[in-house]
């Protein structure tokens, strides 16, 4: 999902860029916030940042014959909600824009909007909406996880093909053949990064209950409660 | 082996075989560069899409060769591994002392009342 240093034009470089400063403003907020209040989360924080940062350097091959990475955004945005993701990726984003020449510094604000805005969103709202259908927890961290990963490579598709509309076929053609080369290739890949979040979840739930509870994304025992008297 | 540590042995097996079935299966055979990057093929899509686009900025810093670049990688992935591998040794080790701790005041509360291992 990365696009290529210099490979948006700057009016397309700068308008992603200014749609993604408010997200990341408002995410460093919250994660100072989150840090000055509960200075004992420091760690799980700095845990899902390293989620993102092995996965996104884990590039596995695909059915379509080439070579993807997942991004690893779905976890700390279950964990932390999507505002503290959106920090957490930027980093992990500007490492590989610095240090890697992966991505780049003109296309951060459109790499951001789909890796560490779009796809942790659209991943908590799959596990808020399936959590609200009592879905059990390690199916919606799947889910969840499998979406937030989906999504960024559509989105980078999107971004790919307004900046480049095909000559004939238009925005519709460019986004179908972006499409094939991102989307396709990443579904086995989201499936993927889905198993690895919920193994980490697992290990989460069996060595941080505390944590979770305080986080909502274990249920506390009263809610626990409630939802066996709903079951029966 | 638990039940617990079977079942995320499973789940791991399950994301191997999903990178390691494209392989075997030779599902890059068809492709003049098998297993090419997602991102490189898209720089190659621009290309054919705008045959005169020129990238207007280049990165600041390139790794001088593909092996210095995959050492990079190696070390984005060593750097976040170790991470969550010391979040989950220390997590692991608190509850054992904090288990130990409780275990040998419950001990010392009532001596001779209940003998400590099975």
């Amino acid at each position: 999902m990365h696009i290529a240093e210099g490979f948006l034009p700057p009016a397309h470089a700068i308008a992603w860029g200014v749609a993604s400063a408010p997200f990341v403003v408002h995410g460093v907020r919250s994660l100072t916030r989150e840090v000055r209040e509960h200075p004992e989360s420091t760690l799980l924080l700095g845990a899902s940042g390293a989620f993102t940062f092995v996965l996104s350097a884990l590039k596995l091959p695909s059915v379509t014959g080439s070579c993807s990475h997942p991004t690893g955004t779905g976890l700390g945005a279950i964990l932390f909600r999507p505002p503290i993701m959106a920090v957490l990726g930027t980093i992990t984003l500007l490492f590989q824009a610095l240090l890697l020449a992966h991505g780049g510094l003109t296309t951060l604000g459109a790499n951001v909007f789909s890796m560490a805005i779009v796809g942790p969103w659209a991943g908590y709202g799959v596990y808020r909406l399936l959590r609200r259908w009592d879905v059990p927890l390690m199916v919606t961290v799947f889910f969840g996880a499998f979406v937030a990963d989906l999504s960024t490579y559509c989105v980078t598709s999107v971004q790919l093909a307004l900046a480049f509309p095909d000559p004939s076929s238009g925005f519709l053609g460019a986004l179908g053949k972006f499409g094939s080369i991102f989307a396709v290739t990443q579904i086995p890949l989201a499936v993927s990064e889905g198993l690895l979040t919920v193994i980490v979840m697992r290990l989460l739930v069996q060595s941080s209950k505390g944590e979770l509870t305080r986080l909502g994304v274990l249920l506390t025992r009263t809610g626990e409660r409630k939802q066996e008297a709903v079951a029966r | 082996m638990s039940r617990n540590t079977r079942i995320n042995a499973l789940l791991l097996l399950a994301v191997a075989a999903l990178a390691v079935l494209p392989l075997v299966l030779g599902l890059g055979d068809h492709k003049e560069e098998p297993f090419a990057g997602a991102d490189a093929e898209a720089e190659t899509a621009i290309t054919e899409i705008e045959p005169d686009y020129e990238p207007w900025f280049s990165p600041l810093h390139e790794p001088p060769s593909g092996e210095v670049e995959s050492a990079l990688f190696a070390l984005q992935a060593a750097l976040g591994a170790g991470v969550l591998a010391y979040y989950f040794g220390l997590r692991r080790g608190r509850r054992q002392g904090e288990e130990r701790a409780s275990a040998a005041s419950g001990a010392a509360a009532a001596p001779g009342d209940a003998p400590e291992g099975d």
